[in-house]
């Protein structure tokens, strides 16, 4: 194939006459190839052993915890026997879900405008930036934000503090992802709306944000994915609470919270909840990463 | 705004399901109606000049190609006439562009009322992600009030306009996206047609397209003309030469030469323009 790209040399030459290349060189191409390949394959099977390890004891000490009673039964109380979980999945469900409620709407706003209005204004770079701060910023730095702003001004642990405190996590995944999606696509798309006389709100929100649809609803599914398993943030908010509750305003149960007390507990069948729970929440992560790359494929496919 | 508004529609005096108005017949010896007029009209992109000076007329119901190698501008000079550089910061133009006398590049111009009565189809097909009957009726929701039953007729005048109602009848729920390219690129045409401009700008509109949906594209031109003022970018100088009325031929910037379309491919007046022709350029 080499020989083919020197034209009119080639033609006279045979082309199994390799004489312009250096074997050295060669040898020494192929010697590199094989280390990066032998590189990259260890560094994949490393994940991969650590990943099915988790998974494997998860599944191996959760799944004798999972039967009926883990989701119509309460957390027990210290020495009683037997359990569940409902109070802290039904708890879980309900933060996270308020957490959708708020961090969507803001979220999807705040990317739009990045990506359609501020493009490279200050305001947009400056939001940029903090968005990306946000990103990292440690899960507890946030849960004791909340803890000092509503927890200790309002005197007690409430279910909307743990939201506020998801919320504040999942809204600057959101923002990039909604800004990123937008991005891709094609401008082309953009100028045919204006070129109907389309006003500006309603090539944003009718046109581009409707093309980039499915890759929104695949950022709000990781968010959602990245705060159904924080702890920290929820310690210092909703805290926990033993009883079944719905009421966003008291303590409330979640799932991350339950396996933190319970795993560390002196019982026998608080710390088999706990496995219990872990598994429930894995998948559950995993159902939603899931999830969100069939939406993603769907859109590729148009 | 408001009087702004009056003002285009008075001025515009294409009768848009009728086709010409009257007036046009009166002046057809006299001399013709111009929908646009273009004078010292000068472009820039933020330092680099890409139109240099340019004057022309755009006859009502008349389709005008422009022509040139890639780069000469005459994209540039199609979005100006509605203000599509706009959108883009550091890009301006400078000189008169007169809509029916109402020059468009005046600041207080607006520019949705503007590019609604001027539309544009692009190279790409660029089907909205919604079904093809929403395609449709998105544009016409703009500026116009219609009952269910008024838009379903508009929809099926608009796709019939485009020659592909037959073929999307019965998939109006359907997404736009599902249809061939060419198929796409008529859907883009009845959506620009729908909404009843008086001009309308095609960029390349066949270049993306296959043979087939090309001719199909042109024996639309051919029919649009009779009702709107048609101002077509192309590559291809056949496509110039068998569609167009007025051809503008463009190099680096200029306005080499305009004329009739006969004229300007049996005999140029300039050397230039019958090199580019006889493809003897570069």
């Amino acid at each position: 194939m080499d020989a083919e790209q020197y034209g009119e040399e080639a033609r006279d030459e045979n082309m199994n006459n390799t004489s312009n290349i250096n074997p050295a060189i060669f040898a020494k191409r192929k010697r590199a190839n094989k280390i990066g390949l032998t590189l990259s394959m260890g560094a994949m099977l490393l994940g991969m052993v650590f990943l099915f390890w988790i998974l494997g004891v998860l599944l191996f000490k959760g799944f004798s915890a999972i039967d009926w009673s883990l989701f119509t039964a309460s957390t027990p109380a210290p020495g009683s026997d037997g359990g569940g979980l409902a109070n802290a999945i039904v708890g879980s469900l309900l933060l996270v879900g308020c957490c959708t409620l708020i961090s969507t709407p803001i979220g999807v706003l705040a990317g739009l405008y990045l990506s359609e209005y501020g493009d490279r204004s200050r305001v947009a770079s400056i939001t940029r930036f903090v968005t990306d701060i946000m990103l990292s910023a440690p899960s507890i730095v946030i849960g004791l934000f909340v803890y000092a702003f509503i927890v200790a001004q309002a005197k007690h642990f409430s279910g909307w503090a743990g939201t506020v405190a998801l919320a504040l996590i999942a809204i600057p995944v959101v923002v990039r992802t909604t800004e990123n999606m937008l991005r891709l696509v094609p401008g082309s798309l953009r100028e045919a709306a204006y070129a109907l006389g389309t006003p500006k709100w309603k090539v944003a929100f009718k046109v581009t944000l409707r093309a980039a649809q499915s890759g929104v609803m695949t950022g709000i599914l990781l968010a959602l994915a990245r705060v159904s398993g924080e702890t920290a943030p929820l310690l210092f908010t909703a805290l926990n609470n033993q009883f079944f509750s719905t009421n966003m305003n008291a303590p409330m149960a979640n799932l991350p919270v339950v396996i933190f007390q319970f795993a560390m507990s002196p019982y026998d069948n608080w710390v088999e909840l706990a496995w219990g729970g872990a598994l429930l929440i894995t998948f559950a992560v995993l159902g939603l990463n899931i999830l969100a790359r069939v939406v993603f494929r769907e859109k590729v496919q148009g | 705004m408001m009087s702004n508004m009056k003002t285009m529609f008075d001025l515009n005096t294409i009768d848009s399901q009728g086709g010409k108005v009257e007036t046009t017949n009166q002046h057809a010896e006299q001399g013709a109606i111009n929908a646009l007029e273009v004078r010292n009209l000068n472009f820039y992109y933020g330092g680099f000049q890409g139109l240099k000076n340019i004057n022309l007329d755009i006859e009502q119901g008349k389709v005008t190609a422009f022509i040139g190698p890639s780069g000469c501008g005459k994209s540039t000079l199609l979005r100006t006439l509605n203000r599509m550089y706009d959108l883009y910061p550091g890009q301006r133009a400078e000189g008169e562009i007169n809509f029916y006398g109402q020059n468009i590049l005046a600041p207080n111009q607006d520019l949705n009322l503007l590019r609604s009565r001027i539309g544009m189809v692009f190279q790409k097909p660029t089907p909205f992600p919604m079904s093809i009957y929403e395609n449709i009726a998105f544009g016409v929701r703009l500026y116009e009030k219609l009952s269910r039953s008024e838009m379903d007729e508009r929809v099926e005048w608009a796709l019939n306009k485009a020659a592909l109602w037959t073929e999307a009848k019965d998939k109006l729920n359907q997404s736009g996206l599902s249809l061939s390219g060419g198929q796409q690129q008529r859907l883009c045409i009845a959506r620009g047609v729908a909404v009843k401009p008086s001009v309308i700008l095609l960029d390349e509109p066949t270049s993306a397209l296959d043979p087939i949906s090309t001719g199909k594209i042109e024996e639309l031109i051919n029919e649009l003309k009779h009702e709107y003022t048609i101002a077509i970018v192309t590559h291809n100088m056949q496509q110039a030469a068998r569609v167009s009325d007025y051809t503008a031929y463009m190099y680096l910037g200029n306005l080499v030469e305009y004329g009739k379309t006969d004229e300007i491919f049996i005999k140029p007046k300039r050397k230039e323009t019958e090199d580019y022709i006889t493809g003897r350029f570069g």
